[in-house]
């Protein structure tokens, strides 16, 4: 081996031209490639939502029909959730693992490259079904059989293949980020000493490297279903439409921790970084992801109690659920610790780590109420589920990206980024998201059922409200854009540590990250806080 | 404005009024029924505890952002991790969380209490209706969306029950346990009362169950919640509670509906009373897809003008009108429909927006259809 190594002591620098990209085994190009996606996902998937809001903006069919309509709500759903969200944390993973961890680059590099381009391949299939006869998708992102087999476009087809390529794609990049951090941390450097935002994209990869194959198993038996002739999902050939459920949400559950764990760690990096103060209860933060990644496995007919589980069955998941409380409580409390006493200071990444940590409890709240089996009969697939999920999404999972990205941009490109825009950008997508997304429990709680595209007028008002919200927080996302392109181009030189209260190994590499770091092994000894 | 006036009378009225509207709805109703307000205490006491909670952590964390600022010259403390309180604030959120079991486990076991009923009803979701039939009654009809196309296009003022009215409400009486037998004939439905608390999945090839006894007579109003295809928005639920006397007398008045509906089936029809009532039955059941103006919307929904099933022989259009076509969203109207209805579709289908085939398919050529598939 020690024949390859680069010893003679400049460093290399990336490919010229196109091909850079297209055959990167680099890291960082890969992490910038998937962050890049995933933005352009987002306003194409934004963009849907932003047809779904205006259709609803008024009672009365006005912009769009009802067949139209659906294909956008499954279709925003099924790109936000793996076309934006998850390649946006796996973009930020392999950024930031192998510098966090004193790593020279991901432990499988080229598997790396091809997890990221089966996406655009994956993406691209989906997007070209609303071009099909008879439309795209239209049976919702949770695909509920027999809507999405006997009763489906023909499409279908296309957004199975579509399903398996992502899927591909994610347990590629979840090995990758288990075989990372568990042989290519700097020597001395132990489990628990690295950064929290390791910590819970370990505990994301085993997440998915245990659902994917569930969600690629149920979309391959209705694969089976339409074009083979077996009947998993058809009563009449002797299965079951709700097993169809079953196994959709043991992969769906965990999949909402997937998206919102590696969040919870940037914020427990940029929380006490601008509080000045160390993370209060590292150890208990870690065993509570722990304990949520576990949890996340025995809870999965919440999403079902109404589809007629025995009375036994009910109350198992309404208590397995509640308890999910206990241990995210612990991360809200230790969020709110470690800010207690400290000198705060609110750049664009603080601001947007405090709201995810109040925004994202509200959603918390709001899925406890939705664990009282009793009471989810009432909000079961109104409104109010729209409002809930939406707040951990979006102040959750979004809010989560945009902190960690005004965070490491000045490590990213060199620059610092504009913090009056950025402040701006965070002001107006805080007020869009709650205009947005507040009103939705209201007209839940009255009565609205979710995925319709017409409603009674006791709904109109705080409906025009939502979408008023909405498209102020869709247009101010394209701030985000400017904001991130000025920074790449240029702006106020930034030091290899930024920010004053920063802690961990991927400070200490120059501003912008050097082509490759870490070639040899950083120091790391038992008293080095790195978090 | 002046060339439509009742129009823009009707929008002003509708303005006027609006304050008077509950538009600005934000809660869940006590609703009607004993189980409808234990779930509504259990909503607000949930409610309550959560803003508690929320009162003091982002009290705590809004004082830190006011009071604990490097602005301020604030020194940071270093203190981070505490024993004793990591172990309090995970117990006593526990704690919290088995009280609130504890009444909430009470009420499921009530809701889940089926047995003993006074009256049972089987509900069938279709796309996009609903179906009823009183068990042991003799007595079941559709119930299907009554607002006119009119109003959801915007060429009509909307009025107050728009999207939640029916043709034929589900009537049951006031005081009565009545069991729901909740099922589905194609894709999972959801049928949804709020005022009641009930919410059941329909699910094609299982029954459900569910119950409720309604304390006040009235007019209750719900949707389906599990979307079911390009309709989903448009398939209300409309229960209408009634004393035990106007019940029975509603249940009287429907068998003899009923005996009379298959009455007609021995009567001789002209051509033009099949297309009158064709072209009503015709809306109702198979416009959704098939389009008012009978070209459909291939290549899902086909069109029906000129379509080689609708021109060519008789018994083509009966099987397929009748038996469905599996695979597809055509479902089987033969169970579905009176024999008068059927032949009154099927005529207008052969007849209409220039179809000329110019016969005439009648209630008695349905029934030996069906016969000769025996």
């Amino acid at each position: 081996m020690s024949a390859v190594i680069d010893s003679h002591g400049h460093a290399h620098g990336p490919a010229r031209g196109l091909m850079r990209w297209v055959l990167t085994t680099n890291h960082k190009d890969i992490g910038t490639m998937y962050l890049v996606f995933s933005f352009a996902m987002f306003l194409f998937g934004g963009s849907m939502a932003m047809v779904i809001r205006a259709e609803l903006f008024q009672p009365g069919l006005q912009i769009v029909q009802p067949e139209f309509f659906n294909q956008m709500t499954t279709m925003h759903g099924l790109v936000m959730v793996f076309g934006a969200v998850m390649p946006a944390f796996v973009g930020l993973a392999n950024w930031m693992i192998p510098l966090m961890i004193g790593a020279p680059d991901m432990a499988l590099p080229r598997m790396n490259n091809f997890s990221f381009w089966l996406l655009p391949a994956a993406f691209g299939l989906l997007a070209s079904t609303l071009f099909m006869e008879g439309g795209g998708p239209n049976f919702g992102w949770t695909f509920y059989a027999p809507l999405s087999t006997t009763y489906a476009p023909e499409s279908v087809t296309f957004f199975i293949f579509a399903v398996h390529l992502m899927g591909i794609s994610s347990i590629m990049g979840a090995i990758n980020v288990i075989a990372t951090v568990l042989n290519l941390r700097a020597p001395g450097l132990t489990l628990m000493q690295m950064p929290l935002f390791v910590w819970t994209w370990l505990i994301t990869a085993f997440l998915l490297i245990a659902v994917m194959p569930v969600l690629a198993g149920v979309v391959t038996m209705m694969l089976m279903d339409i074009h083979f002739g077996t009947s998993f999902f058809s009563a009449a050939g002797g299965g079951d439409p709700v097993l169809f459920q079953h196994v959709f949400w043991f992969f769906g559950h965990p999949e909402v921790y997937i998206m919102i764990l590696p969040a919870f760690g940037a914020v427990s990096a940029i929380i006490p970084t601008f509080s000045r103060k160390p993370l209060f209860g590292y150890t208990s933060m870690v065993y509570a992801t722990g304990a949520i990644a576990f949890l996340s496995f025995i809870v999965w007919a919440h999403h079902m109690f109404t589809v007629g589980i025995p009375l036994t069955g009910e109350l198992f998941f309404m208590y397995a659920t509640m308890l999910i409380a206990v241990p995210t409580g612990v991360k809200v409390f230790n969020w709110a610790s470690t800010m207690w006493r400290g000198s705060l200071s609110f750049e664009a990444p603080m601001l947007f780590a405090v709201a995810f940590v109040i925004l994202f409890t509200i959603g918390g709240f709001s899925g406890l109420m939705l664990a009282i089996a009793p009471a989810d009969f009432q909000y079961h697939d109104t409104y109010f589920v729209v409002a809930h999920f939406h707040y951990v999404l979006v102040p959750g999972a979004i809010f989560g990206i945009f902190a960690s990205a005004y965070y490491w941009l000045p490590k990213w490109t060199g620059h610092m980024y504009d913090e009056t825009l950025a402040k701006l950008h965070f002001w107006l997508s805080f007020v869009g998201m709650n205009l947005a997304f507040f009103p939705m429990h209201f007209v839940g709680l009255a009565g609205m059922p979710r995925r319709i595209p017409d409603y009674n007028l006791m709904f109109a008002n705080f409906n025009m409200v939502s979408s008023i919200g909405a498209f102020l927080f869709g247009a101010t996302q394209l701030l985000f854009l400017f904001i991130v392109i000025k920074c790449v181009r240029g702006g106020p030189v930034a030091a290899a540590k930024p920010w004053d209260g920063a802690h961990g190994l991927e400070w200490t590499v120059p501003s912008p990250a050097p082509y490759h770091t870490f070639q040899t092994p950083p120091e790391v000894d038992e008293r080095s806080r790195l978090h | 404005m002046s060339r439509h006036p009742r129009l823009w009378l009707g929008a002003t009225l509708w303005l006027a009024t609006l304050p008077a509207q509950a538009n600005w709805a934000v809660n869940m109703s006590p609703g009607a029924t004993e189980v409808s307000r234990s779930v509504f205490d259990l909503h607000m006491t949930i409610f309550w505890i959560c803003v508690v909670i929320g009162v003091v952590v982002f009290g705590a964390m809004f004082w830190s952002m006011l009071m604990h600022r490097r602005s301020q010259g604030q020194q940071p403390a270093q203190f981070h991790e505490h024993t004793w309180v990591e172990i309090l604030w995970t117990i006593v959120p526990f704690v919290i969380l088995v009280l609130m079991a504890v009444p909430a486990t009470r009420t499921l076991i009530d809701i889940y209490d089926n047995s003993e009923s006074d009256l049972d009803i089987q509900i069938t979701g279709y796309q996009w209706k609903w179906h009823y039939k009183y068990l042991g009654q003799d007595v079941e009809f559709f119930s299907n969306l009554a607002t006119p196309r009119t109003q959801i296009d915007n060429q009509a003022p909307k009025d107050e029950h728009y999207l939640l009215e029916v043709d034929n409400p589900l009537v049951v009486p006031v005081g009565a346990k009545v069991r729901f037998l909740v099922t589905a004939a194609d894709v999972i439905h959801s049928w949804w009362v709020p005022a009641l608390a009930v919410k059941k999945d329909a699910i094609p090839g299982f029954v459900n169950e569910a119950w409720t006894r309604i304390e006040q007579p009235g007019i209750y109003r719900g949707q389906c919640t599990e979307l079911c295809g390009k309709d989903h928005g448009f398939m209300p639920v409309v229960v209408e509670a009634k004393s035990a006397e106007d019940y029975a007398a509603w249940l009287a008045e429907r068998k003899a509906v009923a005996l009379a509906e298959k009455e007609l089936t021995g009567k001789e029809w002209t051509f033009d009373e099949l297309m009158a009532r064709g072209e009503q039955a015709y809306q109702t059941n198979c416009a959704a897809c098939h389009q008012p103006t009978g070209e459909g919307m291939p290549p899902v929904f086909p069109a029906l003008k000129g379509s080689a099933i609708a021109t060519g022989p008789k018994e083509g259009h009966l099987a397929i009108v009748l038996n469905g076509k599996p695979g597809t969203a055509m479902a089987a109207f033969g169970k579905q429909l009176s024999e008068v209805d059927l032949a009154a579709i099927i005529t207008f289908e052969r007849n209409a927006w220039g179809n000329k085939v110019g016969d005439l398919v009648t209630p008695q050529d349905i029934a030996a259809f069906k016969q000769a598939q025996e």
